[in-house]
């Protein structure tokens, strides 16, 4: 009984709209309302209420579930408006008049009745009014060409006018370009194709409803030109773009990496770089590989990496360490918790492994695995995110050679590793080898740690890399 | 999967002449397609293809197929609502959302579905069910099923073999079923329970049923025998050859932008974006050191996002500006356990470095993940 009421009031409320004028062309009357609903030079047109057609099976009522258009949106016909569903069955209820929607008889989770008024239209007073009946359908094989349409909602790509006169002259809507909104095909669009194809110069439709950027030729009498009309003169139009700027809001874990990387942004950040030659590394990896992959893990470059810088955090604790917040102590951790940079869908996440101080190379591999396999199904732990105390990027699998890491707070040194690339070097002798070289660059806070600090780790870290047989001495 | 012998030849010239509408069939009528692909999203793909570009007046398509584990979401459901989310992620199921309305089903290979296309004006689900029916019986005339007016076929008078769902567009329409021949009851049972408390939604809901497998009535069935004789009845009821056309989903030049439309059922958008707006109203009750805390949270998710926050923590155990740091992260942030957990240990990096602050923030938030 409500419903019913407020239907009777909407009924009534639209015979009273301003919007309706007299259906004529000669006089542009408008009423004496300050607002113009176009801005086109078509006069204002009709309001249609579209009603809710026949779903089948004896339903009489269904339920609007989502609407695919506002009042004020402009629709074809064949638009979808919205999705309806009755008893297990999903419907999309298509427009079936171009023109302008003005108002949604309905909110989501409404009940909808069957033959009653859904949405009003209002259409275009050059177009007519469209009659009641069911709409003819379109011959089958103009289906996939002309009726680009996608059950989500997206517009059609030409009028019904339009798409007609392509069909006339044997023309694909495929290979014409749209220049209207959204890529639309307008007439004139239609006609320069064809321009280009007969090499003529087609004179402009003389009721052209929407004004073209650029007009050329139809009033051009000098002589000269005669000449020119025998070659094929391309029509020259500015190149419309038609994109649109898009603007989201800043969510979630972005948001959450704008106020990390302001925080960063207050550590005073000093860079440190240097080369590494891995060419006795690489030969040792590939013995290990084999083995590592009975054990069933794949074992990469990062695990000595990690391993190695691990050592030489041993023997400059202050990289491991952490500034308070009014940069009055500096806590020196005891647990070496490496962090990782990974790239995933959201973007870069940084698990890191526990404890490197008390792993073995084999133990990271492990852990980077079981941490690699669990990111990629977005799957990471919120301890495996947190209690980092040093980071290393490895952004050379990706590319580069050297970066400039930001540091993670509340860390105080970061690393980044380029891509290992085959270099010619000179050894001892004097003579020229081929050699692995990798790239890395440090950033550290210059708070608390120092140039030489820096630079005396990284020798460290390096010579560890380049003489994998040092590690085992150290090796705890 | 062993089918029928296909006439290869013949259907690929076929398609090679008439490269866009019309093509596949040299039979007219009816045509029977059957995917050999088990994955749900690319099935769904061809569902929606074939919905959206062939003509259908001429000839009328039946549509078989089956999937690796999947839960399948009606298109106007809840996923929280419907399934153990958390479960289907531990066991690598994967969710999916249809497009057709009706309620949540599980697949695996021991279900198969049939989705019968004809043009919105023929679309007819009795008689689609009352063929399924008539095929069962043809096959194993002892078999008691039958067709319910809720569109459901019953074994026995009271177990529920076939769940029926339909999609209806302009021109085309399409109703599709599954039919439970032998899939794991135990996996299906535990990943459609759904443990999340407190949601209140308007999303449609499923109405549980008992279920049960052919297998279990005749072992002698098996899904190949059971996809042929329906594809048999319908080749009768069509007046067209019993022959069944095998399609890859993955092939892009026979349907050109499916790739697209697979993707897209997919994208988080999809699958969870497109809920309708709800809200989850419930108590966290969190072990700290010696007592236990009752907290009261409130959200409202509209597209799949938190539009509303309310955590009752009691005063000052939180410091008031990480609080509502916390609600100010979340709100807008997609109702998501993996985006919250990168986004609370994120946003721990800017916290002052305190142990028992620290444990805090975890334990609050690892309940808060727990309600996704």
């Amino acid at each position: 009984v409500c419903i019913h009421r407020v239907r009777s009031c909407s009924s009534i409320r639209f015979i009273k709209s301003k919007y309706v004028c007299v259906f004529d062309k000669s006089a542009l009357k408008f009423s004496h309302q300050q607002r113009l609903f176009r801005t086109s030079a078509v006069s204002c047109g009709q309001i249609v209420q579209f009603k809710l057609s026949d779903i089948g099976e004896g339903i009489t009522e269904v339920t609007v579930k989502e609407w695919y258009i506002k009042e004020g949106d402009s629709v074809s016909q064949f638009d979808s408006i919205c999705e309806v569903q009755s008893d297990k069955a999903s419907v999309t209820i298509t427009s079936r008049y171009d023109g302008v929607i003005r108002k949604l008889h309905y909110s989501i989770d409404d009940i909808a009745f069957v033959g009653k008024p859904l949405v009003d239209i209002e259409i275009d007073a050059s177009k007519g009014v469209a009659s009641e009946e069911d709409v003819v359908e379109t011959p089958p094989m103009s289906h996939e060409e002309h009726t680009h349409q996608e059950i989500k909602g997206h517009k059609t790509l030409a009028t019904p006018a339009v798409r007609r006169l392509a069909m006339e002259n044997n023309i694909k809507l495929s290979e014409v370009v749209g220049t209207g909104k959204d890529n639309r095909i307008l007439k004139e669009d239609i006609l320069n194709y064809l321009a280009k194809q007969t090499g003529a110069i087609l004179p402009p439709s003389p009721k052209a409803e929407i004004i073209p950027p650029l007009r050329k030729t139809e009033t051009v009498p000098a002589a000269p030109r005669d000449k020119a009309q025998k070659i094929p003169v391309p029509v020259s139009r500015p190149i419309v773009f038609s994109g649109k700027d898009k603007t989201e809001p800043v969510t979630g874990f972005q948001k959450a990496m704008v106020k990390t990387m302001s925080a960063a942004l207050k550590i005073p950040h000093f860079g440190y770089c240097d080369e590494i030659d891995l060419t006795q590394l690489v030969q040792l990896r590939e013995e290990l590989k084999p083995v590592a992959e009975l054990r069933g893990v794949k074992l990469s470059f990062m695990p000595f990496f990690i391993k190695a810088a691990s050592l030489g955090l041993l023997q400059y604790p202050v990289l491991n360490a952490s500034l308070d917040e009014n940069c009055q102590n500096v806590t020196y951790k005891a647990s070496h918790n490496i962090g990782v940079a990974m790239d995933t869908e959201q973007g870069l996440i940084v698990p890191n492994v526990k404890n490197v101080q008390v792993c073995s190379v084999f133990d990271i591999a492990v852990e980077l695995n079981r941490l690699q396999s669990l990111g990629s199904a977005g799957q990471l732990g919120t301890s495996d995110l947190t209690g980092g105390t040093f980071t290393l990027s490895n952004i050379g699998t990706i590319g580069g050679t050297y970066a400039k890491p930001v540091i993670l707070p509340p860390e105080v040194a970061i690393g980044a590793l380029g891509k290992i690339q085959v270099l010619p070097r000179f050894n001892g002798k004097g003579e020229v080898f081929k050699a692995q070289i990798m790239n890395v660059s440090w950033s550290a806070d210059h708070r608390v740690i120092d140039g030489a600090t820096m630079a005396r780790f990284s020798n460290l870290w390096k010579s560890y890399l380049e003489n994998p047989a040092s590690m085992l001495l150290d090796l705890k | 999967m062993v089918l029928p012998s296909l006439k290869n030849c013949l259907w690929l010239s076929c398609i090679l002449r008439t490269p866009k509408a019309c093509f596949w069939s040299t039979a007219s009528g009816g045509l029977i397609i059957q995917s050999v692909s088990n994955d749900v999203y690319q099935n769904l793909a061809v569902e929606d293809w074939i919905h959206d570009h062939m003509d259908l007046e001429k000839q009328q398509v039946l549509f078989l197929w089956r999937n690796s584990p999947a839960v399948v979401i009606g298109r106007h459901q809840n996923p929280w609502q419907e399934c153990n989310l958390r479960l289907l992620r531990q066991k690598n199921i994967k969710l999916a959302r249809r497009r057709s309305g009706g309620g949540t089903v599980y697949h695996d290979l021991g279900n198969i579905n049939l989705t019968f296309f004809t043009t919105r004006k023929k679309y007819e689900r009795m008689e689609n069910l009352k063929l399924i029916v008539k095929a069962l019986k043809a096959l194993r005339p002892q078999l008691d099923v039958h067709v319910t007016d809720r569109y459901d076929i019953l074994l026995d008078r009271q177990y529920k073999i076939s769940g029926t769902a339909a999609k209806l567009g302009r021109t085309s329409a399409y109703h599709h079923c599954t039919l439970l021949c032998n899939a794991d009851k135990v996996v299906l049972s535990s990943v459609l329970k759904s443990p999340y408390k407190g949601l209140k939604s308007n999303a449609t809901p499923s109405v549980p049923a008992s279920v049960k497998n052919l297998f279990e009535e005749d072992p002698s069935l098996t899904s190949e025998m059971l996809l042929d004789a329906i594809a048999k009845e319908y080749a009768t009821q069509h007046q067209i050859d019993h022959h069944i056309t095998v399609i890859n989903p993955a092939d892009e030049t026979l349907l050109p932008g499916i790739s697209n439309k697979t993707k897209e059922l997919q994208t988080w958008e999809w699958l969870y974006g497109k809920t309708p707006k709800f809200s989850i109203s419930t108590c966290l009750n969190m072990a700290y050191k010696d007592s236990v805390l009752d907290v009261r949270v409130n959200m409202d998710v509209k597209h799949g996002r938190i539009e509303v926050c309310n955590i009752d923590l009691p005063e000052q155990w939180l410091p008031p500006g990480l609080y509502s740091e916390l609600v100010k992260s979340l709100t807008g942030s997609k109702f998501c356990p993996n985006e919250t957990t990168t986004l609370v240990t994120t946003l721990l990096r800017v916290c002052p470095q305190d142990d028992e602050l620290h444990s805090k923030w975890s334990l609050l938030c690892e309940n808060m993940i727990m309600l996704m």
